[in-house]
């Protein structure tokens, strides 16, 4: 088994030992007539970290399938690109269909497709074995499941004869992986690796991957977006922005001296805590009691599997004028549970009233409004941002005319979009000014609970930085009272005064902010800071001549 | 955009002459003059005579009238009763109304066009109106079928949570978000149905279960023309020309259409 | 997968005996009296009255629903009022045409469709794609009796080739192949355009799937890539179409049939019409039903047992 194409690489591995593992120089990509990359260079030693990172669009991706000549077929690119010295780039196909899982192994962003629904896991990591012409089939298989077992699949539990369906994304990316891994490959990609997945799953395949390039060798060009992650797992950055590379280094160098002003504007955005006025908090405005929200199981065969309550006997009180976090990972009932609150699930036990009334009922429903998570699928593509905003005033009596113009127009100049914005269509706007106009629509006819859904989650960490701005000055400004329900520990940070930890459809611990981070009770808030990537606050930048 | 064209020149040709052929057809068809009769393309006739002496291209443009005209009403039917189905199923997705109306559904594909239009064939007799209800049932599922599968996954977008928090009830919702956004396949679903019905409308008038004379169709024009294939192959091949060419025409219209309309292009993108 | 098959028996009896009621119900409103139509205008009452007693037309509605899928459950499907012969053997004879034409022509489009579909989705916008994706619009426009026509004057009264029409039976299969060809013919091409689309389509999706890319990950080339990863998922919306198809081949087998002047179902069943044989229309048109709910029903099996997530609910 340990002999699977070592002769090889193990060759290549002594006779270019001075060269680096990848050679990336003067690569320029154009997909038609709009440039994708523009002169990107960028070198990876064996056995070494190398992080690309920048926001979505940057060319991250791009780059990665480069690499592995798995460029649409309407992209052309120039420049090169060695692998232990020799440019892959001119290779016809053929030739890469040698090199792509035996030289390079590639990890893909989301687990959940990424795997043939229609193949057992073991079959699909030993495909990889037996097309590299390594082993034949019997060997193959008992090779695939040893690969399962080494990338933490244990046997007994997650035998290589399940399908991929079965399997949580945790365990699909272990599946990839062991699938990229298979033939030792020098070179491992990537390609945001764990961006689809929960905080502590996160940690988990993170630390897989640092230990298999450790054991194996292997030089790994980790992309992400997450400079967190960055900082905890690469020896060297490559920042990249629209196409180019600014700045390149080690991590600690590049972090500390920040030498461009987008690798500055990064670090600073992923640090922002938006400024939130204390509160001022008055009697109890939203109050849940015991709230069961479940459903029935699923059928088998003639009976029925035992319900699943997805939120689980919740009592939760918010008062006037506070800012409460919800946290929990997918799955916890969160999302269920806000829906819960805003009157649009029927409950199976519990109640849950504001100010005194059952939610779901018209006088509540106009006192409370939610932005949501996707900045894409908010709004109805057929319709004018001003009538998108005005849809709440379904609520209220609708003012006409010129006082409806007039609202529209202060909602949206509030979140800093133009009164022209109203006539044009939601196609036109990007993710940040989506949610922007989610905000406004949310706010415009004034009510007193706001409930934000992930409503940051789906942005670049500098729009990000910008909507919590608003989000702190609207809230502070309007007094309004908000449940801001995130996965991610460090968004609900700086924008609100009281947190709730969530986790199988119970709350499991609450408090004040500031204490649960810098003192968590339960164990389960403990794992998932510990799993959260930390980025230590650098120091300031040094001065330099000018 | 080529297909676009020509699919709606070809759509526009078919409806111009059924269209002028309430007016003026270039000779009679109900005039039956034997001595002129199988005559090939000539002069006087563009596209020759039948069996019975009659003007093929009056005919060809009398017989679009009913073509159109029994597929547009099938259409029409169909859309009537299965799109506000559909949109009942869905906003009740998983509920006891979804199960009924998609067991109905199912209960009605069971019986192809054909099998409505032979029982209702036993009840009412033969004619156009046999066609038109039996190509107009066939297609309530088909769009009720269409239109649930488009809205189910509208209604778990985020937007349509919004309405919701914003008190709208689920007919409103349906109305007011659903429907325009599967308007387009609507559309494009009923172009293909319209050929569909124009196919079987041909069908269901060969065998005589359609219209019946003097109304003219092109099906039973085919029918007519079948023992005199080899006198003379005009009268089998122009009316079969002028369904191939309606059809197509449609088809490319539909294609066309959905290429246009197709959300990721984004018409109202501005 | 026991459970989901008891299931799916229970609704497809619900369906048959719904189908059921709506087929009797329907024949039971049909103007005009099969007894005074078979004995003509001039008949006497009394005779008329007979004869009603004679086919049981006397007889309550319901008893006469019970009886009739009484009988069908026995494979007794009555007797035909015309020729006062059991429509089971009726069908049965006619069937050996109908079925084995049907059969054909599913054949015959699968063997065009298929390599049609994976030839224009691996070559998209080139010249092999666009020659399938035009002859595929052509073959959807052109009903396929009227190609049935062509065929006939082509292959039949110009080239003689093939006759152009009737049936030897099945003592010489060789010979009645043959005959059932040009019929074959006619009705698989149109199938065919339509399955071509489908796969197409379907194949140019599943190709741009993350796990598509991931196969090329590893080192597949495009070719083992599409034959292991991307032709199994592809086929299954077309499975679908095949199920969904079944109806239309059925109805397109009855019209074909008129015009190669085949004995087969179609033209007894229209036969019956014109001479009010209402028990011969009842009872085939159940039988056609029959088909298309047990076809459907083994489409969803096939999707079933073709994809494992399926397989675990």
């Amino acid at each position: 088994m340990d002999t699977s194409g070592g002769k090889h690489t193990g060759q290549n591995r002594d006779s270019l030992a001075a060269a680096p593992l990848l050679d990336i120089a003067a690569l320029s990509l154009r997909i038609g007539s709009k440039q994708i990359l523009d002169n990107v260079a960028l070198t990876l030693d064996p056995g070494e970290i190398l992080a690309l990172t920048g926001e979505s669009g940057s060319g991250k991706s791009m780059t990665a399938l480069a690499t592995m000549g798995l460029l649409p077929d309407a992209a052309t690119a120039t420049g090169s690109i060695a692998l232990s010295g020799q440019d892959l780039l001119p290779l016809p196909d053929r030739a890469m269909n040698a090199r792509r899982g035996r030289d390079i192994g590639m990890v893909f962003q989301e687990p959940m497709t990424a795997l043939n629904p229609f193949h057992r896991i073991g079959d699909q990591v030993a495909e990889t074995l037996r097309i590299h012409g390594a082993m034949r089939r019997a060997a193959a298989h008992h090779g695939a499941a040893q690969l399962l077992a080494r990338t933490g699949l244990d046997p007994a539990r997650i035998p290589p004869s399940r399908y991929p369906h079965e399997l949580s994304g945790g365990q699909r990316q272990r599946v990839v992986i062991a699938m990229a891994i298979a033939m030792r490959p020098k070179l491992l990609i990537a390609d945001e690796p764990t961006t689809a997945l929960d905080v502590t799953t996160q940690a988990q395949i993170l630390d897989l991957l640092d230990r298999l390039v450790k054991d194996d060798g292997m030089g790994m060009l980790l992309i992400t977006h997450d400079l967190a992650v960055v900082a905890q797992h690469a020896d060297r950055i490559a920042v990249m922005k629209e196409g180019t590379i600014v700045e390149t280094g080690a991590t600690a160098e590049v972090l500390r001296q920040r030498c461009h002003p987008y690798t500055q504007a990064l670090l600073d955005a992923s640090f922002h805590r938006p400024h939130l006025a204390p509160p001022v908090p008055g009697g109890p405005l939203l109050v849940a009691r015991d709230v069961v929200r479940s459903y029935p199981g699923r059928r088998v065969g003639l009976r029925r599997a035992p319900e699943i309550r997805a939120v689980d006997g919740v009592s939760l009180t918010i008062a006037k004028g506070e800012r409460v976090g919800l946290v929990g990972e997918s799955g916890c009932g969160k999302s269920t549970l806000t829906r819960a609150i805003l009157g649009l699930e029927p409950l199976q036990g519990g109640t849950i009233v504001l100010d005194g009334q059952p939610v779901g009922t018209p006088p509540t429903r106009r006192r409370m409004q939610a932005v949501f998570q996707d900045p894409y699928g908010s709004f109805n593509p057929r319709h004018r941002v001003g009538r998108l905003v005005s849809e709440p005033f379904h609520l209220a009596a609708p003012p006409q005319d010129a006082p409806l113009q007039d609202a529209i127009a202060r909602a949206l100049t509030e979140v800093g979009l133009s009164p022209e914005d109203a006539r044009r269509h939601i196609h036109a706007f990007s993710g940040g000014q989506r949610q922007r106009i989610a905000i406004a629509r949310a706010l415009i006819i004034r009510p007193e609970l706001v409930i934000f859904d992930e409503a940051v989650s789906a942005l670049d960490v500098r729009v990000r930085a910008r909507i919590l701005d608003l989000i702190a000055e609207l809230t502070t400004r309007h007094g309004l009272t908000s449940l801001f329900i995130s996965h991610d520990l460090s968004v609900v940070r700086g924008v609100t005064d009281r947190l709730l930890v969530m986790k199988a459809g119970k709350i499991v611990e609450q408090g004040p902010t500031a204490s649960v981070f810098a003192a968590p009770q339960h164990w389960y808030t403990k794992l998932l800071l510990d799993a959260a990537p930390r980025l230590a606050r650098p120091p300031p930048r040094q001065v330099r001549d000018a | 955009m080529k297909t676009l064209a020509l699919g709606a020149l070809l759509s526009a040709l078919m409806i111009a002459a059924a269209l002028a052929s309430f007016i003026w057809t270039p000779g009679d068809v109900t005039t039956v003059n034997i001595p002129a009769r199988l005559q090939p393309p000539s002069a006087p006739h563009w596209l020759g005579t039948d069996h019975l002496g009659r003007d093929m291209l009056s005919m060809i443009m009398t017989g679009a009238r009913t073509s159109l005209a029994v597929a547009l009403v099938a259409v029409g039917i169909g859309m009537g009763a299965g799109v506000p189905l559909g949109l009942a199923a869905a906003a009740r997705h998983g509920g006891a109304l979804d199960e009924v109306i998609m067991r109905l559904n199912d209960l009605v594909f069971a019986f192809p066009s054909l099998v409505i239009a032979i029982l209702l064939t036993a009840i009412l007799g033969p004619g156009a109106v046999n066609a038109i209800l039996a190509i107009g049932i066939f297609n309530i599922p088909v769009f009720a079928r269409m239109t649930r599968g488009a809205a189910l996954p509208l209604w778990r977008r985020d937007f349509i949570l919004a309405a919701r928090t914003a008190g709208k009830t689920a007919p409103r919702i349906s109305a007011e978000h659903i429907l325009p956004n599967v308007l387009n396949l609507l559309v494009v679903q009923g172009t293909i149905q319209f050929s569909l019905g124009i196919l079987a409308e041909a069908g269901l008038s060969y065998v005589g279960l359609g219209a019946q004379p003097p109304v003219p169709s092109w099906g039973r024009m085919l029918a007519d023309a079948q023992t005199m294939v080899a006198l003379a192959p005009h009268v089998a091949i122009i009316p079969g020309a002028a369904i191939v060419l309606t059809v197509l025409g449609l088809n490319l219209l539909g294609d066309g259409l959905r290429d246009r309309l197709d959300p990721r292009l984004g018409p109202g993108a501005t | 997968m026991a459970a989901y098959l008891i299931r799916r028996l229970v609704i497809l009896t619900l369906s048959l005996a719904a189908a059921s009621v709506v087929i009797f119900v329907v024949i039971e409103v049909a103007p005009g009296d099969p007894a005074s139509f078979m004995l003509g205008m001039n008949a006497r009452p009394d005779t008329v009255a007979a004869l009603r007693v004679e086919l049981g037309l006397d007889q309550p509605p319901l008893q006469r629903y019970f009886a009739w899928v009484g009988g069908m459950l026995r494979g007794d499907l009555g007797l035909s009022y015309t020729y006062r012969a059991p429509v089971a053997q009726m069908v049965a004879e006619r069937a050996q045409v109908s079925l084995p034409l049907a059969l054909y022509a599913l054949g015959l489009s699968v063997l065009i469709a298929l390599p049609a579909g994976i030839i224009a989705a691996t070559h998209r916008g080139r010249l092999a794609d666009l020659s399938v994706v035009g002859a595929t619009q052509l073959g959807i426009a052109v009903p396929n009796f009227w190609f049935a026509m062509l065929l006939v004057l082509l292959f039949a009264l110009k080239l003689r080739w093939f006759s152009a029409g009737g049936f030897p039976g099945w003592s010489d299969p060789l010979l009645a192949l043959k005959s059932l060809t040009l019929p074959a013919v006619a009705l698989a091409l149109p199938q065919a355009a339509i399955l071509a689309r489908v796969l197409r389509s379907s194949l140019i999706d599943i190709l741009a799937e993350d796990f598509i890319r991931t196969a090329r990950a590893k080192g597949l080339s495009r070719r083992q890539t599409l034959w292991r990863h991307g032709l199994r998922a592809a086929l299954i919306p077309v499975l679908t179409i095949l199920g969904l198809q079944f109806s239309f081949l059925l109805a397109g087998a009855i019209i074909i049939e008129q015009v190669f002047f085949l004995p087969g179902l179609g033209r007894l069943i229209f036969q019956a019409i014109t001479q009010r044989d209402l028990i011969v229309v009842e009872s085939v048109t159940m039988l056609l039903v029959f088909a298309v709910i047990v076809v459907n029903l083994l489409t969803d099996l096939a999707y079933v047992a073709a994809d494992p997530r399926l397989r675990a609910q």
